[in-house]
């Protein structure tokens, strides 16, 4: 086993263990929150409920770039890692989900509070409380993207 | 895309008709009215306040009781029952029950007391059971706790701080007391640092025990009953037995009255209805023999009230012109599809009078993109065929949930649509059920995407993911365009319009070319030298005409300049902008590789019957699952993108929805016979 395998698995433990951190973390205190409102207003519980759950996708974007790394680097597919740059470059590829997963999640799950608190004080508002959220989690999405974009592309 | 044209109209009938007119208003529910302050001396409006209050009291005194009744006779309709909407009534029938509301009134009344009763039996088991708690301590006591001794002897009971022992207790006087030997220590419990004790001794020595004891810290208890521990615990039992007998009774006599909930929920309604008749009276402006109303209807609608207005009641309609300053209210009218996201506009904020309705354009792109960011045909054949059904199931539903589901019955077919053009289907659950349990060997995918599979070529999709995003938010420039045109601003149109369509056309059209988006895309064009030179040309003349006019309203022009050259600046907002469009791409891979995830965990049993019982299991759970948390992304995604990058070219909100003076019923909906 190549220390380059060891790197590129690295990487790819990285990006669902951050960025599921984060979202573990973005999720925890939006559903306490969450839990606040729904004690005085059950009826508010789907609202809040999509609001607490928008934090989560981070985790989901981190292990979607665990998979598609896996199954590149001779774990679940493709080939082997050989060298050890090439392990490097797997593991700098998962970096930006991993690091932008984690503390992306951890604001948004702040945000998600403070929209909750628009939906206990105001339910008709729900439209825009949720996109409060919605606008952190664009690094997210583009983290994500330039980690799949990078780990598809890595020369072979 | 239109916004209903109003109507401001003026009614003006004889007082003796008042209530009829409201009613009949509040029947047709098309007429919003205007309450504005009385600035003539000679009009004067009736008090309602005290009769409207009465009425809600009651509306809120049945809801109270519908609750209490859902409490203890719950409706077996479960989850169903928020799409349900509301009960039909004839209008016989709610005529009938309504004659009767004194009746409802009494047995509402009687529910409630009921309820009272039943938390009054729980707070006198609560305090039994203090009682109880206080007393077990004192269980092996065989006396009345407040028993102080017999003729012959002294008894005292009480606590000690810390833990004691009997041997230490006897230690204890017996230290103070050498000679005294007649004295019977018993220690009965200890808790919270504290030891319960009774000792007995003979009536004579009583101070010299009392002493000793008091030096060490003996108290009497605070509350102390006059009846043996373990009888008053009894006792206290049995109470508790009886009122949970009590509280059964109770809940049955409220359960026996489930029967009545449809006449209390037509009666809440019809309280409800009642006070919202008499707020509406209470604003009218009135003079000796007539009152007067004034409003805003649909103009489509206008006639027909005008007409019955004047045949039913005399009354004298007048059609009123809209004033400067008057906020006129919204309504949308869209087509069939369309008409179906209007929720999505509302909750960012409906346009204003005069503004042009952008939900038919709008309804486009979001049935576009948000087949693409879910991009999965099973996925989407599934939200068609559950949206269809609840609609289909519920027809009474109520309107803006039915519309939210129709909407995602849309949004459906265009996820199937886009799921079948990049190969999704469930993720690759052909492929992975063919493996794994028919043997196949053959070539994968079994079902070929009809356009290309993006996880093999993404950045192809980035590239068609920015072009949609340029379109988009292109079209938004347009309807900007188009609302100058409407208030007859050609300059502003050229200038804030058309400058910048061609400066950023003119800037795509020199980007393609260069090496940099060759190097990025993989793909290369190569333009005649004639559309190199327009591309520059519009790009400059965009460019100059921004500069110079972006800043018109000032006269000055330097600040002019500046103003414009600050513009210009804004092109890094439309980069950013369309690279927003990159999250059509990440959302759907997503989904696609979450399925994939899925249905690999699913196959790792193999296969066989276990390995299809693992499988199924692993796929329904993980599909639930999956689908839950993308068909929620790529809503709110679709959403921001809307609010966000689209609106942002062009759209404020900023009007007011139309409310109309109507029934305000919650429970049910009053079908009328002819």
């Amino acid at each position: 086993m190549s220390m380059g395998m060891v790197l590129a698995l690295f990487g790819a433990v990285l990006s669902t263990a951050l960025a599921g951190m984060g979202s573990a973390w973005g999720v925890g205190v939006a559903g306490r929150a969450a839990a606040g409102v729904v004690s005085e207003d059950p009826n508010q519980f789907a609202k809040v409920l999509i609001l607490q759950l928008l934090p989560g996708t981070q985790g989901i974007y981190g292990l979607l770039v665990t998979f598609i790394t896996l199954s590149q680097i001779g774990i679940l597919g493709g080939a082997q890692v050989a060298d050890t740059n090439t392990g490097l470059m797997y593991l700098l590829a998962c970096l930006p989900i991993a690091i932008v997963g984690l503390f992306s999640a951890y604001h948004q799950g702040m945000v998600s509070v403070a929209s909750i608190g628009i939906v206990a004080k105001k339910p008709d508002q729900f439209g825009k409380a949720m996109l409060f959220p919605a606008m952190v989690e664009t690094y997210a999405i583009l983290a994500l993207l330039i980690s799949i974009l990078s780990i598809t592309n890595i020369p072979r | 895309m239109a916004i209903v044209k109003m109507q401001k109209i003026s009614i003006c009938a004889h007082k003796s008709n008042r209530k009829a007119v409201l009613e009949t208003l509040q029947s047709m529910g098309v007429m919003q009215l205007i309450t504005e302050e009385l600035d003539d001396q000679e009009l004067m409006r009736m008090d309602t306040a005290e009769a409207r209050s009465n009425f809600l009291k009651n509306a809120d005194l049945a809801d109270q009781a519908l609750a209490v009744l859902n409490q203890y006779a719950p409706e077996n309709k479960g989850f169903a029952a928020s799409l349900a909407g509301k009960t039909e009534v004839s209008r016989t029938d709610y005529s009938k029950s309504v004659g009767e509301h004194k009746k409802t009134m009494a047995v509402v009344r009687q529910v409630l007391k009921e309820e009272k009763a039943i938390s009054e039996c729980r707070g006198i088991i609560q305090s039994d059971e203090n009682q109880i708690g206080a007393l077990t301590p004192w269980l092996g006591l065989d006396v009345p706790m407040t028993f102080q001794g017999t003729y012959k002897t002294a008894a005292f009971i009480g606590s000690v701080p810390g833990t004691v022992d009997e041997a230490q207790l006897y230690a204890l006087i017996r230290d103070k007391e050498p000679e005294l030997t007649t004295v019977s220590c018993e220690v009965l419990s200890s808790q919270n640092d504290a030891t319960n004790i009774s000792v007995l001794c003979l009536d004579k020595d009583k101070d010299k025990v009392e002493s000793a004891l008091r030096a060490a810290g003996f108290a009497r208890p605070a509350q102390a009953s006059a009846k043996v521990p373990a009888e008053a615990k009894a006792e206290l039992e049995k109470d508790i037995e009886e009122q949970k007998k009590q509280i059964s009774q109770l809940e049955a006599a409220i359960a026996s009255k489930a029967g009545k909930r449809g006449d209390m929920e037509i009666a809440a309604d019809f309280y409800r209805t009642r006070a919202e008749k008499y707020r509406m009276l209470g604003t009218i402006p009135q003079s000796k023999r007539v009152f007067f109303l004034e409003g805003w209807v649909p103009a489509e609608s206008a006639d027909r009230l005008a007409k019955v207005m004047e045949d039913r009641f005399g009354a004298v309609v007048g059609m009123e012109e809209t004033r400067e300053d008057e906020v006129v209210p919204t309504a949308l009218h869209n087509n069939k599809f369309s008409s179906n996201f209007e929720g999505v506009l509302a909750s960012y904020g409906l346009p204003a009078q005069g503004k042009a309705d952008p939900t038919f354009i709008m309804s486009l792109f979001y049935f576009f993109f948000f087949g693409m960011m879910l991009s999965d045909a099973g996925y989407g054949i599934l939200m068609v065929i559950g949206c269809f059904a609840a609609v289909r199931m519920f027809p009474k539903m109520e309107e803006g949930m039915k519309k939210f589901l129709n909407m995602f019955f849309w949004c459906g077919i265009s996820t199937t649509f886009w799921g079948f053009m990049f190969g999704g289907f469930f993720g690759d659950v052909i492929d992975v059920v063919a493996k794994t349990f028919f043997g196949y060997t053959g070539p994968t995918p079994i079902l070929k995407p009809l356009w290309f599979n993006p996880l093999e070529q993404p950045m192809q999709l980035l590239i068609w993911c920015l072009l949609f995003g340029v379109i988009h938010l292109f079209a938004g420039l347009g309807i900007k365009g188009y609302e100058y045109l409407k208030q007859g601003d050609a300059v502003g149109f050229v200038s804030d319009i058309v400058a910048w369509y061609m400066f950023l056309v003119g800037l795509i059209l020199m980007l393609l070319p260069s090496d940099i988006f060759a190097g990025i895309s993989g793909m290369t064009f190569q333009f005649p030298a004639w559309l190199n030179l327009v591309s520059k040309v519009i790009t400059i003349a965009g460019l100059v005409i921004i500069l110079l006019m972006s800043g018109r309203a000032n006269k000055n022009w330097g600040l002019r300049i500046a103003l414009g050259a600050y513009d210009i600046y804004g092109v890094t907002s439309w980069l950013s902008d369309v690279l927003s469009y990159s999250r059509l791409l990440a959302l759907g891979l997503a989904t696609g590789v979450i399925a994939q995830v899925i249905n690999m965990m699913g196959s790792m049993a193999g296969g066989g019957v276990f390995g299809a019982i693992v499988f199924i299991l692993v796929f329904v759970v993980g599909t639930a699952l999956n689908m839950a948390i993308n068909v929620l992304g790529a809503y709110v995604h679709t959403n921001r993108l809307q609010y966000v990058e689209f609106f942002g070219k062009f759209y404020d909100g900023g009007g007011e929805a139309f409310t109309p003076f109507q029934t305000a019923n919650k429970y049910i909906e009053i079908k009328e016979e002819n």
